[in-house]
């Protein structure tokens, strides 16, 4: 399967995926619109230190600590997407305990969010993969 | 503190509409333009630091950002303009030479733009080259006065060696020092790709990129960095440097603080010291003394590989080009005055040399005068903007042409022309690591690749429109260019008639 997988050779720090994540996933159609003033809470995130950088979102594992943690069945493996669906969702937070690379966190709507690979969103496949103007985030199948 | 005389030369307009605060442009610009005022609560710019360089134009999500020239203006005077003042402002708080990069931005004539090419109507059919065979492939080198025969009657091979070129375009040299590393990676891959070659620059060849080697052309200049046997072997020809057009007669200076292990290594120098290049090869002092360079390497090379000779086009181009043809070397390339570089003193670079039109007509027409042209291939530089240019050269005589500037164009370069300060917000004249790592050599090989297969499709279709199928029928057909708007002195140095004749 398809996954997103990043290059921290490339990464620039830039953080426009972050940026680009939080547009795709906000339902409006212009940016600005989306995101001014907004203090965004992005499902991708930039970690650096030392002139080092990379970006984090979920990876989408084959035995997801989080699906197994799930009290309540809210999320759940689709095609090996790791898919959460907000009504089930009880903000438990156990999956954000759970998941070892923090690629889980909560939502502005009281429960949590996480990388849906832009499956369930306007824009229909990965924005942070798109924007990314150096080809540090990167889409594709790998074994 | 002093008066500052100068006022910021750019602006930058940011629609506050638009902007979001996402700071990207405060972490792309390594000038240090933008930041994000706690206090206002919104991104402001120092534009005195602006080089317009776009980086933060081109990487804003929302299109919020534009440069703008500024309005700001001395009071009106043909004379003295505004540059003039600014940079005597600027002289007088410095007692510096005034440095600056990449090409002579002058309004000097553009001979380019004032010839026209022909096309086939009615009486020569034009070739449709979707539809039949077109070759744009050449090969340089010193082509044999006459067809031998050894005593069985069998041809004899007296080619002396020759550089196959697929495409009639070459990326010219540009040092891994004056470049990075990814900007170096991608010119290579492009080169090999395309069938073409690069060019290793005055700088040395990295260990990394000689596995490139059939593809590179290997330079030695004057402060001979980086020359050893191996690296005179791993290319495909070895160009001497005698000059560069952006600065004729100048040598060349790499600051020590670009100067880190890896080029430190390349370049066979300490880390850190500066890497000067006299202004002079310093044992050249005449066309024999270049003639004994010319065959050192020939030596060194086993006689295996064509050696170039790089001059810039000055007013003696045409009798010094004759003196390297007499002087053994196999390809010639000469700079005319608006090529690139990572740094010239201004006053040079504006000032000094002359246009490589001129400079290639008149060389080509004197090596046919003397009866020599078979002994070299002419490669033209400096300023080569597009296919149409290149159809252009070759009518005028040149063999092929090397590109640098449209190629580093390719690869990110908004020609701010600030190369010297070694922060290129592009990743392509720094050595800064977080910047070098801007240029994706995947992506920018691509665009390299992709530039000059759209031009080679646009050469093709032009000499198509001639009629011509094949380069070689184009090469030194200066009927098939016509003049406009120029004199009688530029036509007869061109070679060409004006258009209507």
């Amino acid at each position: 399967m398809k996954r997103i997988y990043v290059d921290e050779k490339w990464c620039l720090g830039c953080h426009l995926c972050e940026y680009n994540c939080a547009f795709a996933n906000s339902g409006k159609d212009d940016m600005s619109k989306a995101l001014k003033n907004v203090k965004i809470n992005p499902r991708i995130q930039i970690e650096e230190k030392d002139g080092i950088s990379f970006a984090v979102s979920c990876r989408h594992c084959e035995e997801p600590l989080c699906v197994k943690g799930c009290i309540t069945g809210a999320l759940s493996v689709v095609d090996g997407v790791i898919e959460i669906d907000k009504d089930k969702c009880v903000g438990c937070y156990t999956c954000i305990m759970s998941c070892p690379y923090g690629a889980i966190m909560p939502s502005d709507d009281g429960v949590v969010q996480k990388c849906e690979l832009c499956l369930k969103n306007s824009h229909g496949k990965p924005a942070c993969v798109e924007g990314c103007p150096n080809r540090a985030i990167i889409f594709e199948e790998k074994e | 503190m002093a008066i500052d005389f100068l006022y910021p030369e750019f602006e930058v307009v940011r629609d506050k509409d638009k902007c979001i605060g996402c700071r990207v442009c405060e972490r792309q610009c390594a000038n240090e333009v933008h930041s994000y005022d706690e206090d206002l609560d919104c991104m402001v710019a120092d534009n005195a630091k602006c080089v317009c360089c776009h980086r933060c134009v081109a990487l804003c999500p929302t299109r919020a950002l534009k440069i703008v020239k500024t309005n700001h203006t001395f009071r009106e005077n043909a004379n003295w303009k505004g540059e003039h003042i600014s940079e005597i402002y600027r002289q007088a708080g410095t007692g510096g030479v005034l440095l600056s990069s990449m090409g002579n931005p002058k309004d000097y004539p553009i001979y380019w733009d004032k010839m026209l090419i022909n096309a086939s109507q009615v009486t020569n059919p034009s070739i449709d080259p979707l539809r039949e065979p077109m070759e744009t492939r050449v090969f340089l080198g010193a082509k044999p006065e006459k067809v031998e025969f050894n005593s069985r009657g069998e041809i004899k091979n007296n080619l002396t060696p020759q550089l196959k070129l697929d495409i009639p375009i070459m990326f010219s040299a540009m040092s891994y020092g004056s470049i990075s590393y990814n900007a170096h990676e991608s010119l290579a891959r492009a080169a090999e790709e395309l069938g073409t070659y690069y060019n290793t620059g005055e700088g040395g060849l990295h260990k990394d990129f000689y596995k490139y080697g059939p593809h590179t052309i290997v330079q030695v200049a004057s402060g001979r960095f980086g020359v050893h046997k191996d690296y005179l072997n791993a290319g495909a020809a070895i160009e001497i440097k005698m000059g560069q057009g952006a600065k004729p007669g100048i040598g060349g200076h790499l600051p020590g603080i670009k100067v880190g292990d890896d080029i430190s290594k390349t370049r066979m120098i300490p880390e850190g010291s500066d890497a000067i290049s006299p202004a002079p090869h310093h044992d050249i002092y005449s066309i024999e003394d270049l003639r004994q360079l010319v065959y050192s390497l020939k030596e060194a090379s086993d006689y295996k590989k064509p050696i170039i000779v790089k001059i810039a086009a000055v007013h003696n181009v045409a009798a010094i080009a004759s003196g390297i043809a007499r002087g053994g070397a196999d390809i010639i390339a000469i700079d005319g005055y608006r090529g690139g570089t990572g740094a010239a003193p201004t006053r040079i670079r504006d000032n000094v040399g002359i246009p490589i039109e001129l400079a290639l007509a008149s060389v080509d027409q004197r090596l046919r005068e003397e009866g020599i042209r078979n002994k070299v291939s002419i490669v033209v530089g400096g300023s080569i903007r597009s296919s149409a240019d290149i159809v252009k050269a070759i009518a005028l005589g040149a063999d092929a042409v090397y590109i640098g500037t449209s190629a580093l164009l390719a690869l990110g370069c908004h020609l701010c022309r600030s190369c010297q300060q070694g922060r290129c917000n592009w990743g392509i004249a720094t050595q800064r690591e977080d910047l070098v790592r801007r240029l994706n050599p995947d992506i920018g090989y691509k665009r390299l690749v992709n530039l000059l297969t759209a031009w080679n499709h646009e050469i093709k279709e032009i000499m198509g429109g001639m009629g011509i199928n094949s380069i070689e029928s184009l090469r030194g057909n200066r009927l098939m260019l016509r003049g406009i708007g120029l004199t009688e002195k530029e036509l007869q140095i061109l070679g060409i008639k004006h258009a209507g004749e």
